[in-house]
């Protein structure tokens, strides 16, 4: 019977949570790398044994560990992220020019085609690629030379890159995200990128509908239409249907339409999943009470997924790459909480249950499909 | 024989239980006390101190006969005490967060 591995990254060590098909009774190993954190998790879609994670810590700095089954064990390999030439600056906090310094790897976005080909999100922002199971590191400097670089600005949490989606019918077409400087993508395989913010709004930047400097927080697509994004930025939900050229809100009827996380249902590209947070003073859940929000229209039109879920005195948040679904065919859907809590859906939301209720707080939640 | 003692995740890190023994050849520096740990233990690369910069990480100590030598040069030579093993040489993680 084929089964479920949940990846999860905390601010104290990485689990893993694996169960069968059923998802209903699980099996929880960890912590691994305990009392590090560990912003992301990810395995490979063509190997699920070959799995990544970015293991960090103020003290120590960055690691990359690499697991070769399916998180048992695993070994650390190459740790070395030097941006290409001379690093520049860009914008800090107060407007001042500031150097590009690294910090660590927020996102590891295995290869669709290739399990030694990895692209690893960095702060301050910046893609890098290994093409040898995560050992060497080179930058797609591409990104950073664009010429709005030095306008970029740090978001709240860091000058972070955090989403890397690949197109996976256009492998050379990477979407990557930015906190605050926005959205981009390439159609060269990292050579050269194009800022893709058309129709965005921020109200929180001078010019509300500029270029670049918008805190995009999320993106999400559906591997049969790659041309069609989903975003969850600081505040507004927002959907493209060519491929980012421009955007359009698809809030709707959201009781708030700050968060951080958004996904797709594995089989219904018009099904989405958003968590709202009441605003971006308040990281917490509207009223007290976690609620999913799910359109099966592809946005405008939400309903409130509560079955399961705590509906008062919760004021946990949600986190940007904390949530993931699976591919079984009642497709299953997985958030973790800064809480400690990782809930799991097996009828596409539609009722939740805690795996575990009291790991550290999570960074970040993966979803393998085991054959 | 030069003692070096890690914090408990750099010694996880690099699988030793205990402190550490180098057997360093000409002047002891931080310099070439650090070249040399990490010659041996490959994986502290970059956890200690940057990878092409050399410089410490901001959050890291370094600890020996009662002194704070984490602001000394770093091709100053060690104290005696640890150049000659009787007192170790400590890495520490700095006392700061939670």
């Amino acid at each position: 019977m084929s089964g479920v591995r949940v990846l999860v990254g905390t601010r104290k060590g990485a689990f893993v949570l694996t169960s069968d098909g059923k998802r209903e009774r699980w099996t929880v190993e960890g912590p691994h790398f305990a009392g590090w954190e560990i912003y992301h998790v990810k395995g490979s879609p063509l190997n699920p044994d070959r799995i990544y994670a970015s293991q960090t810590s103020a003290w120590f700095g960055q690691l990359i560990q690499r697991s070769d089954d399916g998180g048992k064990t695993w070994q650390p390999v190459g740790n070395k992220f030097v941006y290409e030439g001379v690093p520049g600056t860009h914008q800090w906090y107060d407007g001042t020019p500031h150097p590009w310094e690294f910090a660590r790897v927020w996102h590891l976005e295995p290869s669709l085609t290739d399990p030694d080909t990895v692209y690893a999100g960095v702060e301050d922002a910046a893609l890098f690629l290994s093409s040898d199971g995560g050992q060497n590191w080179k930058e797609l400097a591409g990104l950073r030379a664009h010429g709005s670089g030095p306008h970029w600005m740090p978001g709240a949490g860091g000058m972070c890159l955090h989403t890397i989606v690949v197109d996976p019918i256009r492998p050379d077409r990477i979407f990557i995200a930015i906190s605050a400087a926005g959205a981009f993508r390439t159609d060269d395989g990292g050579k050269s990128w194009q800022p893709i913010n058309r129709g965005l709004k921020s109200e929180q930047i001078p010019d509300p509908t500029a270029e670049v400097g918008h805190c995009v927080h999320r993106i999400a697509m559906h591997p049969s239409r790659p041309n069609v994004l989903f975003m969850q930025k600081h505040w507004d939900v927002m959907r493209s249907d060519d491929a980012g050229d421009s955007w359009h809100e698809v809030s709707g009827d959201l009781p708030t339409d700050f968060g951080f996380v958004i996904d797709v249902h594995a089989h219904e590209p018009e099904t989405i999943y958003v968590v709202p947070i009441k605003s971006d003073s308040e990281h917490f859940p509207l009223d007290g009470k976690l609620r999913v929000y799910r359109s099966r229209a592809g946005g405008n039109e939400w309903e409130a997924l509560t079955k399961g879920l705590p509906q008062r005195d919760c004021y946990v948040n949600v986190l940007r790459d904390a949530m993931a679904v699976d591919s079984l065919d009642a497709c299953g859907v997985y958030f973790g909480t800064t809480g400690g809590q990782v809930y799991a859906s097996a009828d596409a939301g539609d009722s939740w249950a805690p795996i575990v209720r009291d790991l550290p707080p999570v960074l970040s939640v993966e979803v393998q499909t085991l054959p | 024989m030069i003692r070096v003692v890690l914090p408990v995740h750099l010694r996880t890190l690099a699988q030793v239980s205990g402190e550490v023994e180098l057997d360093l050849q000409g002047e002891v520096t931080q310099r070439t006390l650090l070249d040399a740990l990490e010659a041996r233990f490959p994986v502290l690369r970059g956890t200690i101190r940057d990878h092409v910069t050399k410089k410490r990480r901001p959050f890291v100590r370094f600890f020996a006969c009662e002194r704070d030598l984490s602001h000394e040069p770093s091709d100053a030579p060690l104290p005696d005490p640890v150049t000659k093993g009787s007192e170790p040489f400590m890495v520490v993680g700095a006392m700061s967060g939670g």
